[in-house]
């Protein structure tokens, strides 16, 4: 393996000057990105930067700042897309990942409603009618936002829903892939999961996909900010990622999917901007990524997330994975070695920076307030991924996530916190 | 949990040891409440007798579930607390204490009405632990009003 560069992480601070913050009178020690992460102030700047200098709806109007406007907004799109090693007419905006992924859910049910009306849909839509018999096949370490959209689509067109399971470490049982079967027409997986910090085998559950002619989804939430990713080297249809978890703004997710793949889907929001011609009867839609933008866009929020994507690249994405693997390693070590402490999901090797725990006695809600009180901010509780804990056996766990921004210091703030915790409440027990 | 330490000490001390923990009958009416944000649970009973003079008393709370310190212990004193008052004492009570944890820190609390719920008035300046105190309140506020109806009828599941 070749060297990698560290991280300056003290130089990377000051360009987050929330983290100079003090909460509960201490100083903020932020382990929380894997819910949102902080933004630096080339991000904030850039949107500012927007709207002091060209702002205006965009797609629309033939004055000088809808076009400059329009610029902004169509390379921030070619930027975030090289980003992923895609081209840019395969990004589409979205409000979050949540919504990337019930675009993509609604493409079924809306074609499999249209189908039974037998009105017009993309050439190719058949692969997204869905029959009763038809199968959607996910995973037991979901996140919500790609668990329930797949319950409504089996609600609405009668398909029905699998899901492979979990070994105890918190690895997906891959004897399991027997699901995938002739019946399965989408495979709906997450690339890295936002509890247990599993990074998943692709390759091996998008060829088990593929053998059997299923569209293949993935969640990219908590890999496209922590790791390099290339949709070219993934071989699937589709990921979705959230631009606040990469550095970016709040309001603007990223849907990527396969040019064809968009091309074959119906519309999913409706209105304005995603139209070709209209008539008082009917209309005919934009191609895409248009096609899938209806009404004025969130384009502050892309030139934001387009200036994120710029300065991870300028650190390096395989320095920042290299960085959250080292302060992975000094978690797993630091946690694991506490008496009492056990760690929710597998140890190293094929796993990311976020890292679930119980400790022994001590409901996850009061280590994270004792952490609290020590100005150490964490994420407490299911973390939308109520199955997957269920899974594994607790009731909720304490997650620390880390990002470029913390240091080892950190982590031993966070060490000596739980032990606190763990003496508080273990008490004159 | 609470900047008072003995406050501190109150809320450990019921949910080290909880008072009334446990399902028991006879009972009127189940009820199941969760916390969605944190996936707190608890089951409570509830059982309402008619005393001679014809007024409706709590005469016992029964629960179980898992969650917090903070909501843990909040059950164990709802339950030291109102049982064995008339049904309209318990609801002062139980309007009180949701008073007190809405009040961000600002309420100064009534220890004749409350009890050992004095002890969360710390809680309430922590917002993402208010639900937590609350949930066993909601859930006896939610088995109570559909056992009024049972009491009424006679309806009591031995």
């Amino acid at each position: 393996m070749n060297a990698v560069a560290p991280l300056d992480v003290a130089r990377i601070r000051e360009d987050f000057p929330i983290l100079r913050r003090h909460v509960r009178g201490k100083p903020l020690i932020y382990l929380d990105s894997g819910a949102t992460s902080q933004k630096p102030l080339a991000v904030l700047d850039a949107e500012r930067e927007f709207y002091l200098t060209c702002n205006a709806a965009v797609h629309r109007g033939a004055h000088a700042l809808a076009e400059e406007a329009t610029d902004a907004y169509e390379s921030a799109r070619a930027r975030i897309a090289a980003f992923v090693g895609a081209h840019a007419h395969e990004i589409v905006f979205t409000r979050n990942a949540t919504e990337a992924i019930n675009l993509l859910a609604y493409a079924f049910s809306n074609s499999t409603d249209k189908a039974r009306n037998a009105a017009s849909l993309p050439d190719g839509a058949e692969r997204f009618v869905l029959r009763p018999g038809d199968e959607i096949v996910v995973t037991e370490m979901e996140h919500h936002a790609n668990l329930v959209p797949w319950q409504e689509v089996c609600a609405k067109t009668g398909a029905t829903l699998r899901w492979i399971g979990l070994t105890d470490e918190g690895r997906l049982d891959l004897s399991d892939l027997s699901v995938i079967t002739e019946r399965t027409k989408v495979v709906s997986f997450v690339h890295q999961s936002n509890i247990l910090g599993t990074i998943n085998p692709v390759a091996t559950i998008a060829a088990a996909a593929r053998a059997v002619g299923a569209l293949v989804i993935l969640d990219a939430c908590q890999s496209v900010p922590h790791m390099p990713v290339d949709v070219a080297d993934l071989d699937v249809d589709a990921i979705m990622w959230s631009g606040h978890k990469m550095l970016g703004p709040n309001g603007i997710g990223c849907l990527w999917a396969k040019e064809s793949v968009l091309a074959a889907m119906p519309p999913f929001i409706s209105g304005g901007s995603m139209i070709e011609t209209v008539t008082m009867e009917s209309s005919t839609y934009a191609p895409p990524p248009q096609r899938f933008e209806a009404g004025t866009p969130m384009t502050a929020q892309a030139i934001g997330l387009a200036a994120a994507a710029d300065y991870l690249t300028a650190l390096g994405m395989d320095r920042v994975h290299h960085h959250e693997e080292m302060l992975t390693v000094a978690m797993l070590d630091g946690l694991g070695s506490i008496d009492g402490v056990k760690i929710i999901g597998p140890g190293v090797g094929q796993r990311g920076s976020a890292v679930s725990f119980v400790v022994d006695g001590v409901h996850p809600h009061d280590v994270g307030h004792i952490l609290d009180s020590r100005g150490v901010a964490v994420r407490v509780g299911h973390h939308c991924a109520w199955p997957t804990v269920r899974r594994m056996g607790v009731p909720a766990t304490t997650r620390a996530t880390p990002y470029i921004y913390n240091d080892l210091e950190d982590i031993d703030a966070l060490v000596e916190g739980v032990i606190a915790a763990r003496d508080f409440y273990w008490g004159s027990r | 949990m609470s900047d008072d330490p003995l406050h501190q000490e109150i809320i450990l001390d019921h949910y080290r040891n909880p008072r009334g923990r446990g399902l028991r009958a006879p009972f009127e009416v189940q009820v199941h409440h969760v916390n969605p944000t944190c996936g707190d649970e608890i089951d409570l009973r509830v059982h309402l007798t008619k005393d001679a003079d014809g007024r409706v008393v709590v005469s016992d709370v029964s629960y179980d579930g898992q969650g917090c310190s903070i909501s843990q212990a909040s059950a164990s004193v709802l339950a030291e607390q109102i049982v064995g008052l008339s049904l309209g004492d318990a609801l002062m009570v139980q309007q009180g204490f949701s008073e007190l944890m809405q009040s961000r820190g600002t309420l100064t609390p009534d220890e004749d009405l409350l009890g050992d719920g004095i002890a969360f008035a710390g809680v309430s300046k922590y917002p993402a632990r208010v639900k937590c105190a609350l949930l066993a309140w909601m859930a006896w506020r939610d088995a109570v009003s559909q056992a009024v109806d049972s009491v009424v009828e006679g309806k009591t599941s031995e």
